[in-house]
This record gives structure tokens, C-alpha cells and sequence, in this order.
């Protein structure tokens, strides 16, 4: 009993050296930790991806990432960095033997209900299992109505899912220097209760990003023209991005197995 | 005619200056000490305490003058303090151009260029600042002022009504307030969107605390004393502590029926929610029983502080809103450690004290330096704030 309890209590600790644990030992707090994950994020929802699941068992997963400015870094090597792209890269890297594509619609300065607008199109080009619609900052910038904001993200969830594809949602960035200037707190909060109302999958990155200035991993206060700093996060944010996918995968796979295979 | 009131009471200073105080800490973004104030274990906030007592005080002032001097000269006199507000509101705008500008100048990060795009509107001032003087532009957290001048505005023919028949008045407000949620009415905002704080829908909150002003009080002690109503209170305060805790603790979520989570959220502030409003009611139902007006801890150096805060409320609460743009300053360009957090904290609370004792002072060294008052000046109004 004692030694079991040393072992949970030592496996963060080994976890943060980004060694010996690793992915196939079961339990959610076996999970690899990539080295700028955060201990006890709570306000992530997990919720089942069962498109995706099947997609993954047919070696075949198709992303879209639908987003705004904060989806992409700029400069010539911008697309290559940016967490979309590291997405890609984490979850090749995580499944083997599974062809991997993220496309992205991404422009800045979009609300969700513009996003909204061309969101068929995209989709028919992509074909994706999965959507990742990061969203809300832009909508807060310009103070649109909250309740057309989450109307609009019920719209954006609706045709994704029709159009067979599971949906993630991601938050703002938590942005220390503007925070006095851009209201988000509703925004936040209406993302969330619309991901919770459609069991959607949210990826908290604004929490995330607040645990990353409190713990010092980044310092988001700097200012600064370089990129570095931009790059490690959006890689961080790529490859905590794909743990969540795998991990909300997974939850479905039960029901994979039991009855609803892949192609029948 | 409705009975006014003749003698201050204390317990309206004390927790408007409380009030002013949780605004403070509550403005400034990610401060650790605002996990003290009320929006944390509950549904409403701060917001709600102030625009009330404002709404008590406005009836206590302008209804013993509208009584005395007729209608005319308290309109007038309630207008020229929506003049004040309007004032002081500008003047907190330019303090927070000052701020912007100089952050639009000092800070850059590839990381942030989206949000970045927030300082844009500093590239066409010609249309941002005629919208920000309409009321119609207004930066976060300073949204509390133009509510307070639309709230006086119309105060005059609804005081007047208060005056006559308050009941009658009271169902005005309350059928404006069922009707801004039944047709959506709100006032327009820029560069899109509504007002955060609908003056239609939290003129109830302001009108409810004039007719308590003005004998509604009086009328309702009868059931704010009864002990079926304090417990209903407290079962209502428990159960929205309960819904509180699930969004620190989502493991809680699960105890949570779903009916109930459907039934709740989301919980309006911009049209102040109805469960809001049955919050507000239940701290207001508990604190009367808890503390009586002659409670004598009112009259105690302990309360002196926050008294003195809540009875200069329109420059407290301005200097308020500077000082938790000022507190975000400090932890952006200083420290951002916890340890700043307080002291901006509680530094920032001990200025606001010593302005509120500072203009106190200077209230009563003005009147004792102008000699004998001429007689038209009537006791009880001179000074008065609402």
C-alpha cells in the first residue's frame, strides 16, 4: 500500500523529466506528460470523438483547424510553427501507421459567426473527422452579442457534426498585457457552457496559458519582435492539443469495440 | 404621501464602501486577493449591492428635496448630478487612452498580434472618441457610470411616482424591466453589440432600492423578519454556493442534476437574471437581520473606513477604477508574484480611505470656512450624496 502510494506520488515527478513513463500503461495519470503540461488541469472537458476513433482505426485521420489570428504565427516559417502544424507532427508521431492531415482555415480578425459563414466549403474540402474551432477572442474584441456568439457556435457544431466530423473547441489565449482591454470572461464562459451543451470536447487554453505564466514555464509579459517564445508555445499548445485528442479518442473506443465497428 | 426618512443610515455607507472596495479588487484583471469577494460563492455582485444602495440614497436626497422644494428643483438637481457622473466618466476615459497608448507603444509579441488588433481603434480616434462621448464606446470595466447617468436620467418622473403612489411606480419598473427581456430591448453599444449593463433591466435594482427608501422598507420589515424568509435566504445562499464551487471544482458538476444546469445557465448579467436578483434579495434579507441600523459596531473605528469610502461613492468609485488600471500596470511592468498582489491590494484600499477621509475633511473645513450658511441652503442637503 505504502509503495504503491510512493509511486503515484513519484510519477509526476518522473513524468516531468519526460522519461520512463510512458503511453501504454492505462490509467489517465499515466499519460505522458509533455514537458509544459500543467499538474491537475481540471477544466478541461473530456467528452467522446467516436468519427475520429473510427478514423483512427481506418489509418486515415483528417483534421480542419478553424480559427483566427491566434491560430498562426507570422513570418515566412509562420505555417510550419504554428500549432496546427505541430499538431500534425505530434499526432503522427503518436500513431504510427496512421496517415495524418491538418488543413486549417485560419485568418485573423474573424468572429465565429464569420467563421461560420464559409465553414461549408472548407469542410467539403477537407473531409475532416475532426474539427478544431479555436474561437471567442475576436468576438470579444468587438463586444458582439454573447448570445449571438453562442448561437453562432451552436450553428459552426451542428454543420461539422453533419457533415461528419467530431468538433473540439478552443478558448483565447490567456494575454496578460491586454487583459484590462478585452473583456473575455463571458466569452469564455459561453464557449465552455455551449461545449458542455453538445459534449464537445474543450481545450482550455486559456487556463492552460495562465498556469504558464504563474508556474514561470513562460514569461507572457515580455515584450518582444522575436519568435521564439511564439513558437514554443504554439508547440506546446500542438502537442498538449493532440494528447487531448488521442486521450478523448480513446474514451470512445469501448464503444467502438463493442458494436459499432469501423465500415459496417 | 410617502414617508422620508429623516436620519442617514449608517449601514448604507458601510456596504456601499464595501462595495467599492470588492469593484476595486474585482477590476483588476487576475488579481489573486478578488478571490475574496462575493461574485466567487455566488450569483451576483457588487454591482448589484451598488446600483441598490445608489438607488436608496438617490430617493433619501432628492425625495426629501422634491417634497420640500417641488419637482422642478429636485429634476434639476438630479440632472446636474448625472452631469457630474458624465464628467467623471470621460475623465476616466482619458486616463485609459493614456494607458493604451502608451501599451500600444511599449508592447509587442508575435504571440499576441490578434489581440494586439485592440489597440486599432486608437487609429481612427475621430469616430472612437465621438462614440466613447455618446457612451456608446466604453472600454472594459467602465460600465458602471453610464448606467448610473442613464439610471438619473429618468429618475425625476419615476421619483415623482415613487412620491404618490409607490407601488404603482414599482410596477412600472418592474413591467419595463419583464418587457426589456420579452422584446430584448437594450441600448445600443460600439463598435457592436448591446450594453453590458441593460439600463432597462437593472433600472428594477435602482427603483427597488428608491421605494425601500422611501417606506418600502418599512412596509416589507414585516416579512424581511421573518424567519421562514431569512431561512428561505439561506437555503437560496447554500444553493448558490453549491452551483459556485462547480466552476472551480468541475468534478462537482456531477452532482448537479442536468435539469438544473439547463434550468440556471446562462446567468445574465447584462439583464440582470432574475437569479441574480433573488441572490441580491438574500444577502440584503440576511444582512438587515444580521445587522440592525443602531448596531453599534456602525459608529466603531472598525467600520469608519469602509463608511467613509461609501459616503463619497461617485469619487471613490472613480478613483477605484484608475487604481485597479494602475494595480494591472504595476503587475505588467513590476511584479506579477502574489505577494504584489496584495499590496497592490491592499494598498490600493487604504488610498481610497484616505481620499474618502481626505474629502470628508475637506467638505467640513469648506463649510466652517464659508461662515454661517445663508438661509437658503437647507441642512440636510448640503454635501448630501447620492
Amino acid at each position: 500500500m505504502k509503495g504503491r502510494l510512493i509511486f503515484l506520488l513519484a510519477l509526476p515527478v518522473v513524468a516531468g523529466f519526460g522519461q520512463i513513463v510512458s503511453g501504454p500503461m492505462g490509467p489517465a495519470w499515466a499519460q505522458p506528460l509533455t514537458e509544459c503540461d500543467v499538474p491537475n488541469r481540471q477544466n478541461e472537458i473530456d467528452f467522446p470523438l467516436p468519427q475520429v476513433s473510427r478514423a483512427i482505426a481506418a489509418k486515415h485521420l483528417n483534421v480542419l483547424v478553424l480559427g483566427a489570428g491566434s491560430s498562426q504565427l507570422p513570418g515566412p516559417s509562420g505555417a510550419k510553427n504554428a500549432y496546427p502544424a505541430r499538431l500534425q507532427q505530434a499526432l503522427a508521431a503518436k500513431l504510427p501507421g496512421v496517415d495524418v492531415k491538418v488543413a486549417t482555415d485560419v485568418k485573423p480578425t474573424r468572429t465565429a459567426l464569420e467563421m461560420v459563414k464559409t465553414l461549408k466549403p472548407s469542410l467539403a474540402d477537407a473531409k475532416p473527422a475532426l474539427m478544431i474551432w479555436q474561437t471567442a477572442t475576436v468576438d470579444a474584441m468587438q463586444a458582439v452579442d454573447p448570445d449571438q456568439f453562442s448561437h453562432a457556435l451552436d450553428k459552426g457544431i451542428k454543420i461539422a457534426r453533419s457533415a461528419g466530423a467530431d468538433v473540439i473547441l478552443i478558448n483565447p489565449q490567456y494575454s496578460p498585457r491586454t487583459e484590462s482591454m478585452i473583456a473575455l470572461a463571458t466569452y469564455v464562459e459561453n464557449l465552455r457552457w455551449v461545449a458542455l451543451q453538445h459534449e464537445v470536447p474543450l481545450f482550455d487554453r486559456f487556463n492552460l496559458m495562465k498556469a504558464w505564466a504563474d508556474l514561470g514555464t513562460f514569461d507572457l509579459y515580455s515584450a518582444t519582435k522575436k519568435l521564439d517564445m511564439a513558437e514554443r508555445v504554439h508547440g506546446c499548445l500542438g502537442g498538449l492539443l493532440a494528447d487531448l485528442v488521442l486521450e478523448a479518442s480513446k474514451a470512445s473506443v469501448p464503444n467502438t469495440e463493442s458494436g459499432r465497428e469501423p465500415g459496417k | 404621501m410617502a414617508p422620508v426618512p429623516t436620519e442617514r443610515d449608517l449601514r448604507l455607507d458601510l456596504f456601499r464602501g464595501l462595495a467599492l472596495w470588492l469593484i476595486f479588487l474585482d477590476h483588476i484583471p487576475s488579481n489573486l486577493v478578488s478571490w475574496v469577494t462575493i461574485r466567487n460563492y455566488g450569483f451576483s455582485d457588487a454591482t448589484e449591492i451598488f446600483v441598490f444602495i445608489s438607488g436608496y440614497t438617490a430617493a433619501f436626497v432628492y425625495g426629501r428635496a422634491m417634497a420640500v422644494s417641488g419637482f422642478i428643483i429636485a429634476a434639476a438637481r438630479v440632472l446636474k448630478r448625472a452631469w457630474q457622473i458624465y464628467v467623471a466618466h470621460v475623465f476616466l476615459f482619458a486616463i485609459y487612452l493614456a494607458e493604451i497608448s502608451y501599451v500600444s507603444h511599449s508592447f509587442d509579441n508575435p504571440l499576441y498580434s490578434e489581440e494586439m488588433g485592440v489597440l486599432n481603434f486608437l487609429n481612427n480616434p475621430d469616430v472612437t472618441i465621438i462614440q466613447a462621448l455618446l457612451l456608446k464606446f466604453k472600454p472594459v470595466n467602465m460600465d458602471v457610470l453610464p448606467l448610473y447617468i442613464v439610471l438619473l436620467l429618468w429618475f425625476a418622473p419615476i421619483l415623482w411616482l415613487l412620491l404618490r403612489s409607490p407601488t404603482l411606480a414599482l410596477l412600472v419598473s418592474a413591467a419595463i424591466y419583464t418587457m426589456s427581456w420579452m422584446f430584448e430591448w437594450n441600448l445600443p453599444a460600439y463598435p457592436s453589440g448591446d450594453w453590458a449593463f441593460n439600463p432597462l433591466a437593472w433600472q428594477l435594482l435602482f427603483v427597488f432600492g428608491a421605494w425601500c427608501a422611501l417606506g418600502g422598507a418599512a412596509r416589507l420589515a414585516r416579512w424581511t423578519k421573518s424567519r421562514v424568509v431569512v431561512a428561505l435566504a439561506f437555503c437560496y445562499l447554500a444553493f448558490a454556493f453549491g452551483i459556485a464551487m462547480t466552476w472551480y471544482f468541475p468534478a462537482l458538476g456531477a452532482y448537479v442534476p442536468k435539469f438544473i444546469g439547463e434550468a440556471i445557465y446562462p446567468i445574465d448579467k447584462t439583464n440582470l437574471d432574475v437569479l441574480r436578483i433573488l441572490h441580491f434579495l438574500s444577502l440584503a434579507v440576511i444582512t438587515v437581520w444580521l445587522v440592525p441600523p443602531d448596531w453599534p459596531a456602525l459608529k466603531s473605528p472598525a467600520c469608519w473606513p469602509a463608511i467613509v469610502c461609501g459616503r463619497h461613492s461617485l469619487e471613490i468609485f472613480c478613483l477605484g477604477v484608475f487604481l485597479s488600471f494602475a494595480g494591472h500596470f504595476v503587475f505588467t511592468e513590476v511584479s506579477n508574484r502574489v505577494f504584489m498582489h496584495v499590496v497592490v491590494s491592499v494598498s490600493g484600499i487604504a488610498i481610497m480611505v484616505g481620499a474618502g477621509a481626505m474629502i470628508s475633511w475637506y467638505r467640513r473645513v469648506e463649510r466652517q470656512g464659508s461662515g454661517p450658511r445663508p438661509p437658503a441652503t437647507k441642512p440636510g442637503y448640503a454635501g448630501s450624496e447620492t
